[in-house]
């Protein structure tokens, strides 16, 4: 099955400042891809490669098979961008009826109250989006972007003007999604909301991708913890599988022993140490 | 096709919930009401009807009051335009309204399609009943017809589809600002020429005639203007039809049969440029 997304060498250059340097990258059917990196690190220019907002200065980039940009490419996406506004004059359910016209969405009413529903504004779905706070336009956004339940959704910070639970909402959104088998592109900073949803990870810095994988294959061991009755003691180059002969040899020396800690980098540590943040 | 009506459904739909047909048409029928007091009186201090030197007044009246009135018309038309268009692309695409639009299957080539048909449709409509309304006031007060109706009337509004292009153009590389000032200095411009072409004709100046006639074809709102204001007394000959001066700034001149396509085909290019252009343009 053709991928969701897949990006190969992608380029891009305004003037003499490259955004994008031969970034490849590959969304299956049904995987949520978190994407990572600093603010000007390339994350929003290789998201709008991929809706056809952007043309790329090298490379390709391909949704659902169909080339990035064409109607048929168009038809298989959802998109919410960072920097979004719909006009304040619609309501949330115009919003959507229009969104399903330019879609050839057939799903007509039920379809906008399923969705409205499902980011918690099945309420107001007649309040005009001018008068809702910028949390609910951001999920109104959500609902938005899955309208004619699209095979890729490419998410830009789409919980950055949320509260903790407008967070969690979208969170449990996301695990439904995927398990619709809705490939998902989730470009966040919140290193812990991507660490906890997403199947694979790709860091990206100065235009780059400068790391690659599942959170539990980019995270690494860091030593073990061992809490005694003198405190806790470190050992930074211990594996998992030395902590019996540690506690072993710590029992021997008369150490009395509350409790084993194996140490694994989060994603957050990986993240900085990558990007070159410490 | 489809999406383009779609798109020209939410123009128009948002015109309408902004209020802004609302204060066009509570503004024309002041506009419209002013000319109606100005035509009674105008009618009314001339002897209208009677031959004064072999120069019927009641024409010569009629014409040039008809003739202020398409001026006016055709300057409402272009803030119209104007303002329907001016952020249509750019404007929107800098506030983030335009990136989710295009993210549907929709052609940027639809998208233009259908911001140019939402509002073409309203400025011609517009001036068309802006025109009648006049040519029927004008009668009502001085019971004078023009020579023809029809035909100056589908001048005005392709004058007006002439600045919807422009503008829609405009808005496709410049800010809604910078479009709305260039657009208006264009159609300034296209008034510049119709005067030169009154002064070149006065001091029977060639240079000055000629620059007017290139100017209106470079600017072809200006032209079909002028044959529209020619066509209204197109039939009206002797000292009469010497006697009538048209337009504030220009007179009346007509252009030939070649105009009408060539109008077409100037929209058409300026779309096709426009186009060109958006293709062209990250919507960052």
């Amino acid at each position: 099955m053709t991928a969701a997304l897949s990006a190969r060498g992608l380029s891009k250059r305004y003037g003499a400042t490259t955004a994008l340097d031969a970034v490849d990258l590959e969304v299956g059917e049904g995987e949520l891809v978190g994407l990572l990196g600093p603010n000007g690190a390339g994350k929003s220019t290789l998201v709008k490669i991929a809706c056809g907002l952007v043309r790329p200065s090298g490379g390709t980039a391909f949704v659902a098979g169909e080339p990035a940009g064409s109607p048929a490419a168009h038809r298989a996406l959802g998109y919410l961008a960072e920097l979004f506004r719909f006009p304040d004059w619609l309501s949330a359910s115009e919003l959507l009826e229009l969104h399903q016209k330019l879609a050839e969405s057939g799903g007509g009413a039920r379809e906008r109250s399923e969705l409205l529903e499902l980011v918690g504004l099945g309420e107001v779905a007649g309040r005009r989006v001018g008068a809702m706070s910028k949390g609910m336009q951001q999920r109104l956004g959500i609902a938005q972007a899955m309208i004619g339940a699209p095979r890729l959704l490419l998410l830009d910070e789409p919980t950055s003007a949320l509260d903790p639970a407008g967070r969690r909402t979208v969170r449990e959104l996301l695990e439904t999604l995927r398990s619709r088998g809705v490939a998902v592109l989730l470009n966040s900073h919140l290193l812990s909301e991507v660490e906890l949803v997403c199947d694979r990870v790709a860091i990206i810095a100065r235009g780059e991708v400068v790391a690659a994988g599942t959170p539990a294959e980019l995270s690494h061991a860091g030593g073990v913890e061992v809490e005694t009755a003198r405190g806790v003691r470190q050992f930074a180059q211990a594996t998992r599988e030395e902590v019996p002969r540690i506690v072993r040899e710590l029992v021997d020396a008369g150490e009395e022993i509350y409790g084993v800690r194996v140490v694994r980098s989060s994603l957050e540590d990986v993240y900085l140490e990558v990007v070159g943040g410490r | 096709m489809r999406n383009a009506w779609i798109v020209a459904g939410f123009a128009l739909r948002e015109s309408v919930r902004r209020r802004v047909f609302v204060v066009v048409a509570l503004l024309t029928v002041v506009f419209l009401g002013l000319y109606g007091l100005g035509t009674w009186q105008a009618f009314k201090s001339v002897q209208v009807g009677e031959l004064d030197q072999g120069v019927d007044t009641r024409i010569v009246a009629g014409a040039i009051l008809l003739g202020l009135s398409m001026f006016a018309t055709l300057f409402l038309g272009a803030i119209l335009a104007v303002f329907l268009t001016l952020g249509a692309v750019r404007g929107d695409a800098e506030r983030g309204l335009l990136q989710p639009l295009l993210v549907r299957p929709l052609t940027r080539g639809t998208f233009l399609a259908g911001r140019f048909l939402a509002a073409a449709v309203v400025c011609v409509a517009y001036v068309v009943v802006v025109f009648l309304a006049s040519v029927l006031i004008t009668h009502a007060f001085g019971h004078w017809w023009p020579d023809t109706i029809l035909l100056p009337a589908l001048e005005l509004a392709g004058g007006v589809a002439v600045l919807v292009a422009l503008a829609l153009a405009g808005s496709v590389v410049l800010a809604s600002t910078a479009n709305g000032i260039a657009i208006f200095m264009l159609f300034g411009a296209g008034l510049t020429a119709g005067l030169l072409g009154e002064i070149g004709d006065a001091l029977d100046s060639h240079t000055l005639s000629n620059v007017a006639k290139i100017s209106s074809w470079i600017l072809p709102f200006e032209a079909l203007y002028q044959q529209a204001l020619a066509a209204i007394t197109q039939d009206t000959v002797g000292f009469t039809r010497l006697a009538i001066k048209l337009g504030p700034f220009g007179g009346a001149e007509t252009f030939g049969p070649a105009l009408g396509p060539y109008a077409v085909a100037y929209v058409l290019g300026v779309g096709a440029l426009a186009l060109w252009r958006f293709r062209r343009r990250d919507l960052s």
